[in-house]
């Protein structure tokens, strides 16, 4: 028995990416970064407002926080409905209460489903991120192009119509993407996603139509990721939280270079009455900090993007 | 299939005679950071899935891509502090995709060993052929990119063959890391009947295994290495033990995590009769002063 050839064949082995999205960089070897009144670390709060179907087809996989039980599975949807109906506004509060500025990545369902919060949000004037029609509307390897422009154009359409400010910015369901996501994002006039992981500050990412800018909203220190996928409890999220706050900070102080802390926050699951005292916590925290510069995500592209030669 | 592939014999704890380590130290401790390269789509193995999530799993290849863009070299200023030399488990054609590693890891005379030539590369389904390719390809890289002689192997993605330390050992190898069976080294029985030996590397205490598998919090895991030390510190009065920390930029130096991994260096390093080496020098030790009389213990067996 052997493997074929091609197997011991390595196409791609040369300098920098095995594929043309963006170059290879280290993030110690960039030019200094700089936020605007000499803060060293950029806060990034992200705050999911997503809609999970009750007909989850799960394709090409379950998205995190979906339907886990037969049809229909009211546990699971009620579970995340309650972010929409009482979990976000306690983060707001909790957001509000620490002078925070929160970021809404909101699934374009919203608008059809609630037109009364998005009304809301639009009103206090958060920015607004598309993030797709729903949270199983997964972008990934093998959606036909056509399929996927389709169901972009419909999400921003539809959020757009919605929405006063510009909505600049993408984050795809579950981070999932297709080879075209980039290309077909850049058409439709995003300027920046938070997909890719892979990085701790912006950077340039090519498409067939000019240029995307990502910003790596961090899954590591998401709070669904550490307490539910990895069973922490909410004070060990805190503790998790703080910590990165508090090294980003002594980091970007003793380099001289701006850091990012991106946090991901699922008002499903941070809104509910034992864990939101301790989002409060770490707000409070990271509110306390010198040098922690609170701002939109798209404050936090621009500001970067000036700095680009 | 075999039920053993016996490669080494079976040795009680407690009759052994004692390992002195230089200096008397009780504990050789070696630090092996995984230097690696994930490809975004690589060929398929008939026997396992390089990702989960249907390619581009951006997510996955993110994930690893950072430890390469932010990790190591956080990982790096952090082991420098505490005169760490990493002995790195590497994936050669890292050497051609960011050679700036490389020679950030040249410039601190880290021990660079065999890691396979990619992460997404898997031996299962191969040849004694191809993987022999594969070996002498990681061997050569090593010795083309970094002027070492490669010693040590763990094999890409723990991915094994029945061959894997024979061929490993017949191109030149020393020492393997793909077993876990013991806290001192153990002379291990190639068919090139040259000294080879296993050098204890921790899969209990790798950070991926911790993080990713058992799903630890990282103070916790920072407790885990102070606990583990503690014992094979005690123990290594009367014999040398060894103590590996394998780590993934990519896991451990999240800002979130890297902290409490500090704390943990500081206290092992902070303690006298510690050897703080790397995986070459433990397996070279061992087969100067105890391989033989490993062998003529199994002899009188």
């Amino acid at each position: 028995m052997a493997l074929d050839p091609d197997y011991l064949e390595y196409p791609h082995r040369s300098y920098g990416m095995d594929h043309d999205r963006y170059e290879w960089s280290m993030l110690s070897r960039r030019g200094p970064v700089a936020w605007p009144g000499g803060a060293g670390v950029a806060l990034w709060v992200n705050l999911a407002v997503q809609f999970f179907p009750l007909d989850q087809s799960g394709k090409p996989f379950r998205p995190p926080g979906g339907m886990g039980t037969p049809y229909p599975d009211l546990r699971h949807f009620t579970l995340r409905d309650y972010g929409n109906r009482v979990g976000l506004f306690r983060c707001l509060d909790a957001l509000d209460g620490a002078g925070i500025t929160p970021t809404l990545s909101v699934n374009a369902a919203i608008a059809e489903r609630c037109p009364q919060l998005l009304e809301r949000l639009n009103r206090r004037g958060d920015e607004i991120l598309a993030s797709s029609w729903h949270m199983d509307t997964l972008h990934h390897g093998g959606m036909p192009a056509d399929e996927e422009a389709a169901l972009i154009e419909r999400a921003l359409g539809t959020l757009r119509a919605a929405v006063d400010a510009p909505v600049a910015g993408w984050l795809s369901p579950a981070r999932s993407q297709s080879r075209n996501t980039p290309d077909l994002l850049a058409d439709a006039g995003i300027r920046y996603m938070g997909d890719w992981i892979n990085d701790e500050l912006p950077y340039p990412f090519t498409t067939k139509h000019g240029e995307l800018i990502a910003l790596p909203l961090s899954l590591e220190l998401e709070d669904r990721f550490v307490i539910q996928d990895n069973l922490h409890s909410e004070w060990e999220y805190a503790d998790q939280v703080k910590d990165a706050c508090d090294y980003l900070l002594a980091e970007a102080e003793a380099t001289g270079h701006g850091r990012l802390l991106a946090l991901s926050v699922h008002p499903w699951l941070m809104g509910q009455p034992h864990r939101i005292g301790a989002l409060e916590s770490v707000l409070e925290h990271i509110a306390r900090q010198p040098g922690i510069w609170s701002a939109s995500a798209s404050e936090i592209v621009a500001a970067w993007a000036a700095q680009q030669a | 299939m075999r039920d053993d592939l016996a490669l080494y014999d079976y040795r009680p704890w407690d009759e052994r005679l004692p390992i002195r380590w230089p200096n008397d130290a009780r504990v050789a401790f070696w630090v092996a950071p995984n230097i690696e390269f994930y490809e975004l789509d690589p060929p398929p193995n008939p026997q396992r899935k390089a990702w989960p999530r249907p390619i581009p799993d951006i997510q996955g290849y993110g994930t690893r891509d950072y430890g390469n863009r932010v990790g190591h070299m956080r990982m790096m200023e952090l082991l420098d502090r505490y005169g760490v030399r990493g002995s790195i488990s590497l994936s050669v054609a890292l050497c051609d995709h960011h050679p700036e590693i490389i020679e950030l890891c040249r410039e601190r005379d880290w021990e660079f060993f065999s890691h396979g030539i990619y992460n997404t590369r898997y031996v299962y389904g191969m040849d004694e052929a191809q993987e022999r390719a594969v070996i002498e390809d990681s061997v050569r890289t090593i010795a083309e990119r970094t002027g070492q002689r490669c010693a040590g192997y763990l094999a890409p993605a723990l991915t094994h063959t029945e061959r894997t330390l024979d061929l490993f050992s017949e191109a030149g190898g020393l020492y393997t890391c793909d077993l876990f069976h013991d806290d001192q080294p153990t002379p291990i029985r190639v068919r090139s009947g040259k000294p080879f030996v296993s050098v204890p590397y921790s899969l209990e205490l790798n950070d991926t295994i911790v993080y990713v598998v058992n799903r630890v919090e990282p103070r916790r895991y920072g407790e885990m290495i102070k606990q583990a030390f503690d014992r094979l510190y005690a123990e290594g009065e009367w014999g040398g033990t060894v103590m590996c920390v394998p780590l993934h930029a990519y896991q451990v130096a999240h800002p979130h995590r890297i902290r409490a991994f500090e704390e943990a260096l500081d206290y092992v390093t902070g303690h006298d009769g510690v050897w703080v080496t790397t995986g070459r020098e433990i397996a070279e030790h061992y087969v100067e002063h105890y391989y033989q009389q490993a062998l003529a213990n199994r002899g009188a067996d």
